[in-house]
């Protein structure tokens, strides 16, 4: 009875009754869902239109929603985090405590957050906006979803059991190796990322093979709409990044539970390894995340200027050099680690020169814009508020990049500051203009103009507030990752004004999901599928798009395909083509995807905490999905003429 | 929605960036703006100049934006030229690859050289002799040995005003770095490794250091006052430490070393070696072993002497 106890004592986290909150509130809405779909009978559409699903746009759905539950989670730790350091000596959270948060809100905000929502992004668009039916490997991507989100419930499971790990999302290690981080907490964020990784690996592969392979006939490649690219692009830098984080984080884990030494210098590793390996993914991950926000700026740019996207070539040129530059910049993430002065100046010019191609796009957009006609819808509005926001971020990242400036940012607030503007001023930005622009597109309603307009005017009025102080602050000499701070260095005031800010972008959100919840009733229908006047090829369907997107495959004669077709069909005396209806092959379900996620949750469960009896059946399990998909034949079908020609009429397109 | 509610967010921005420099003209509390020796001021200098770089590019982009934005709004009656289809213009685009590649290379050309200056103890006062003080990182407490003082501090240290201070680090605990604003930029103070970091303080004062890369729990106690003094004064201060602080013996450093805060302390002695042991006890031998079989590695701040 006593081990028992003991047990569940260590087991479960215990202790602090926000953690008690927590559990009881998990319980609670468990309960609620189970009931819910219990009561009414919504198993069976849960399974076969959701956890078995391969069809790109449903699983860019689910990326959209776990997204946004995520983004709700680390901003909860953001919220609590601001709280403690509203003022000097706080007591609202202990050391231990904050430490587990700033952790855990940068792993969720970079890794299950910003990457579920750019993959959100790339499932419900790119397939569509190049003519495509789905993408070129549908059963991997529903294998990719899966992975992602049982590693980010890996991950959030380690606040209610176990404990949370507590070394940074950054996690260098000695501080992260054994001596230092015993509990489990350090091996959930390994477990979390490597299985999530897996899933992001093998979305680049899908994804770049998709826009290589599957455009409309006629679709160049200098022809393709400039989301896309910056999709290609985006897929070729995670090919090459990825793989320096798997290896660094399973030789982290190596270290950890096998007794190794990569990484501790008792022993003859060496911790500076690890931290080149995580950079080299750590930089290029940002422009990851970032390019395929430019890909949307460009699109919302370019349609609500009722104008062509100006300077093309230079744009496919600027994601490029971007993506081949990212790659050689690394070491300005750690320009006082001692390289010599050598190797810092080559990073630091390296960094300054990405800024080059960047600036470029930025005045692309607004040529794009020169000589429009810009109307200020939600999409365009946030695409507006990126450009000085982005600008700004991108001016503090040169002046980290001045490697000798850097010895005094390092680690201070201004950095902070730096790429909060850049994560939440570019990316975040980015995929709310993707969001409120697609979404008639996933959905079939707009979402409400007024709540939105709350909502984005809360979100940027709460940002320069949180975070323009900041820059303050770390030339005041605040550094990061500290829990707490005395009245001596004059760090209040600011500190306060930041901490209103947050609680403005906090109030932003929740303004935002009542917008969603409001508008699925009262939003305004898109029963003509280009509630925009949209130009590339996801608008000459209906909303939301039918489940073989085209019934024909469209034939691409420019870049923006679909404004073409219109001005071609405005022509006087134009005739409709007759369309022409083949039988459509179409992926089966399956929910092996699905299963073989769960044996990686349990295997990676039994792992955190050592437990080979757990972790060796969840292996054995996953291998037994990958036995078991190898000798399905019977995977792919054929929707008949007839059905589609029925969809088609009833959508009032035939 | 009217265009000129759109502006707010620059205004705002503008507002707060203009208050920062404002404040920061005229106050202490902020060291990076106001260091008080030759490695900060150094530093600032490219600190200013990056910025008027970046602002060349930065403010005309802002100003366009809003013109464009109020110009080209789609509003009945507008008389600007609508070209929908003019998507190109060679000389335009040569102009924005152009200008940045010129901004950055200047930017590049200051950094490079600041970048291999820095590595050398500050220029000003070459003819002085300088001070070696060694640090080490604990869990959670900063330990300063001096080597020719032969004396030691915790989370506190006296230097000379004028005399550069070549600053040896390294860490008996997770990875730390070693950060005085008001002197000059942070250096990684790494397990295993000995580290070099020049500072000097022109002026006397009381300035505040920090640990700036995270180590665990009790990180944020990490702070510690650095004193520059008159160099009469910084001798004084020695020998009245040599005269009536307490030894340091080997008990007494392992019992810092074990995990906890400290207050300030100062001891009259410490064991012979104690820093450089430190360095090898925690993986220095196989540092010295790699790079001694690897060429260029003069440029480390840890093999130069
Ligand atoms: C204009 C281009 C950019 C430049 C020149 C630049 C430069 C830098 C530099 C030099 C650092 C290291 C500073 C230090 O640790 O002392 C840094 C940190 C960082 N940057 Fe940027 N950056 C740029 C754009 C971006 C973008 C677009 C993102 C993300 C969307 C981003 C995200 C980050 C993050 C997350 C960190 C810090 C990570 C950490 O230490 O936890 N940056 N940036
Ligand atoms: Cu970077």
């Amino acid at each position: 009875m006593d081990s028992i106890k003991q047990f569940a004592s260590t087991f479960f986290v215990t202790g602090d009754p926000m953690i008690y909150g927590a559990d009881v509130s998990i319980v609670l809405v468990s309960v609620a869902i189970l009931f819910y779909l219990t009561k009414f009978k919504k198993w069976g559409w849960l399974w076969r239109e959701w956890l078995t699903t391969v069809d790109h746009k449903k699983i860019g759905i689910m990326y959209l929603i776990a997204a946004l539950l995520m983004l709700f989670r680390g901003g909860v730790d953001a919220i609590l985090m601001r709280i403690q350091l509203a003022a000097p000596n706080m007591k609202f959270l202990e050391s231990q405590h904050y430490n587990e948060i700033f952790t855990t809100h940068g792993t969720i905000m970079i890794l299950f957050m910003a990457m579920p929502l750019i993959f959100a992004m790339f499932n419900i668009v790119v397939p569509l906006q190049i003519g495509a039916r789905d993408v070129a490997f549908p059963f991997l991507n529903a294998v990719s979803f899966w992975l992602f989100f049982m590693g980010a419930m890996l991950l959030n499971l380690s606040f209610v059991i176990g404990g949370s790990p507590d070394s940074g999302w950054t996690s260098y290690p000695p501080l992260s190796e054994l001596g230092f981080s015993n509990g489990p907490g350090e091996n959930y964020y390994l477990l979390s990322i490597l299985i999530s990784g897996i899933g992001s690996t093998a979305t680049g592969i899908n994804f770049l093979v998709t826009i290589l392979k599957m455009r409309a006939p006629g679709m160049k490649l200098m022809k393709t709409p400039m989301f896309s690219w910056s999709v290609l692009a985006t897929c070729i830098m995670i090919l090459y990044a990825f793989p320096a984080l798997t290896v660094a984080l399973i030789l982290l884990f190596i270290d950890r539970i096998g007794g190794a030494h990569f990484f501790t210098l008792t022993g003859g590793g060496n911790p500076m390894m690890f931290i080149n390996l995580f950079w080299i993914w750590g930089h290029p991950e940002v422009y990851i995340v970032i390019l395929p926000a430019f890909g949307i700026f460009s699109e919302v740019v370019s349609t609500f200027s009722k104008k062509r996207l100006f300077g093309y070539t230079s744009m496919v040129l600027a994601l490029v050099s971007i993506s081949i530059i990212g790659f050689f910049t690394w070491v300005h993430h750690f320009f006082t680690m001692g390289a010599g002065a050598d190797v810092n100046a080559f990073f630091a010019i390296a960094t300054m020169a990405v800024a080059i191609p960047t600036g470029v796009k930025v005045f692309n957009w607004l040529f794009t814009m020169f000589r429009g006609r810009i109307s200020l819808t939600q999409p365009m509005l946030w695409t507006l508020a990126f450009i000085p926001c982005f600008a700004i971020g991108g001016a503090t990242g040169v002046m980290l990049s001045v490697a000798p400036a850097d010895y005094q940012y390092h680690n201070s607030y201004f950095l902070i500051a730096h790429f909060h503007q850049v994560l939440i001023g570019g990316v975040v930005f980015g995929m709310f203009a993707g969001l409120y622009y697609w979404w008639p597109k996933m959905f079939g309603f707009k979402l409400n103009d007024r709540l939105g307009k709350w909502s984005f005017w809360l979100w940027n009025i709460g940002f320069y507030v949180c975070f323009m102080p900041q820059y303050a602050l770390g030339f005041m000499g605040m550094t990061r990752r500290i829990y707490v701070y005395g009245w001596d260095r004059g760090w209040a005031p600011l500190n306060m004004v930041s901490t209103i800010g947050a609680f403005l972008m906090g109030i932003g959100f929740i303004v935002m999901v009542w917008q969603i919840i409001y508008s699925i009733k009262h939003g305004e229908r898109d029963t003509t599928g280009d509630p925009w006047g949209g130009r590339t090829l996801e608008w000459s369907i209906p909303s939301p798009a039918p489940l073989y997107n085209f019934a024909e495959i469209p034939v691409v004669k420019s870049r923006d395909a679909w404004f073409e077709m219109k001005e071609e069909m405005a022509q006087p005396g134009y005739q409709k083509k007759p369309v022409h209806i083949e039988p459509i092959h179409m992926p089966k379900n399956s929910g092996i995807p699905f299963f073989m996620a769960v044996f990686f949750f349990i295997g990676g469960f039994g792992a955190v905490f050592e437990w080979y009896w757990m972790a060796i059946p969840g292996l054995i399990g996953i291998f037994a999905c990958l036995f078991a998909r190898s000798f399905q034949y019977d995977t792919d079908y054929y929707i008949p003429v007839e059905e589609v020609e029925a969809t088609e009429s009833a959508l009032g397109r035939l | 929605m009217k265009p000129s509610r759109f502006k707010k967010p620059f205004s705002i921005a503008a507002l707060l960036a203009g208050l920062t420099v404002l404040l920061s003209g005229c106050s202490d509390q902020y060291p990076v703006l106001n260091p008080v020796g030759p490695v900060g001021q150094e530093e600032l200098h490219l600190i200013k100049l990056s910025t008027v770089l970046v602002a060349i590019v930065i403010i005309p982009v802002l100003i366009l934006l809003a013109i464009i934005v109020y110009r080209y709004r789609d509003k009945k009656g507008n008389t600007a030229p609508y070209q929908p289809n003019w998507d190109h213009s060679t000389k335009l685009e040569y102009l924005w690859w152009g200008i940045p590649i010129v901004i950055i290379a200047i930017l590049g050309t200051f950094t490079a050289k600041s970048t291999f200056s820095l590595t050398k103890p500050p220029v000003e006062s070459a003819d002085i002799k300088p001070l070696v003080i060694q640090v080490t990182s604990l869990d959670w407490k900063w330990v300063f040995t001096y080597p020719d003082q032969k004396i030691a501090t915790v989370n506190y240290a006296e230097i000379p005003a004028g005399v550069p201070v070549q600053f040896q680090l390294t860490a008996d605990s997770p990875m730390n770095s070693f950060w005085i604003p008001a002197l000059g930029g942070q250096e990684y103070a790494m397990p295993g490794m000995d580290m070099r970091l020049w500072l000097q303080a022109d002026k006397i004062g009381t300035f505040d250091g920090n640990g700036a890369n995270f180590t665990g729990e009790g990180f944020a106690h990490m702070d510690f006052k650095v004193v520059s003094k008159s160099e009469a004064d910084f001798n004084a201060w020695v020998s009245d430490v040599k005269k009536n602080s307490p030894a340091l013996t080997v008990d007494g450093y392992n019992k810092l070393t074990e995990k906890g805060t400290a207050e300030p302390q100062t001891f009259s002695s410490y064991p012979e070696g104690l820093y450089e042991n430190t360095v090898d006890k925690n993986g220095g031998m196989y540092m010295k072993h790699d790079m001694s079989n690897m060429s260029g590695m003069e440029n480390m701040p840890s093999m130069a002497k």
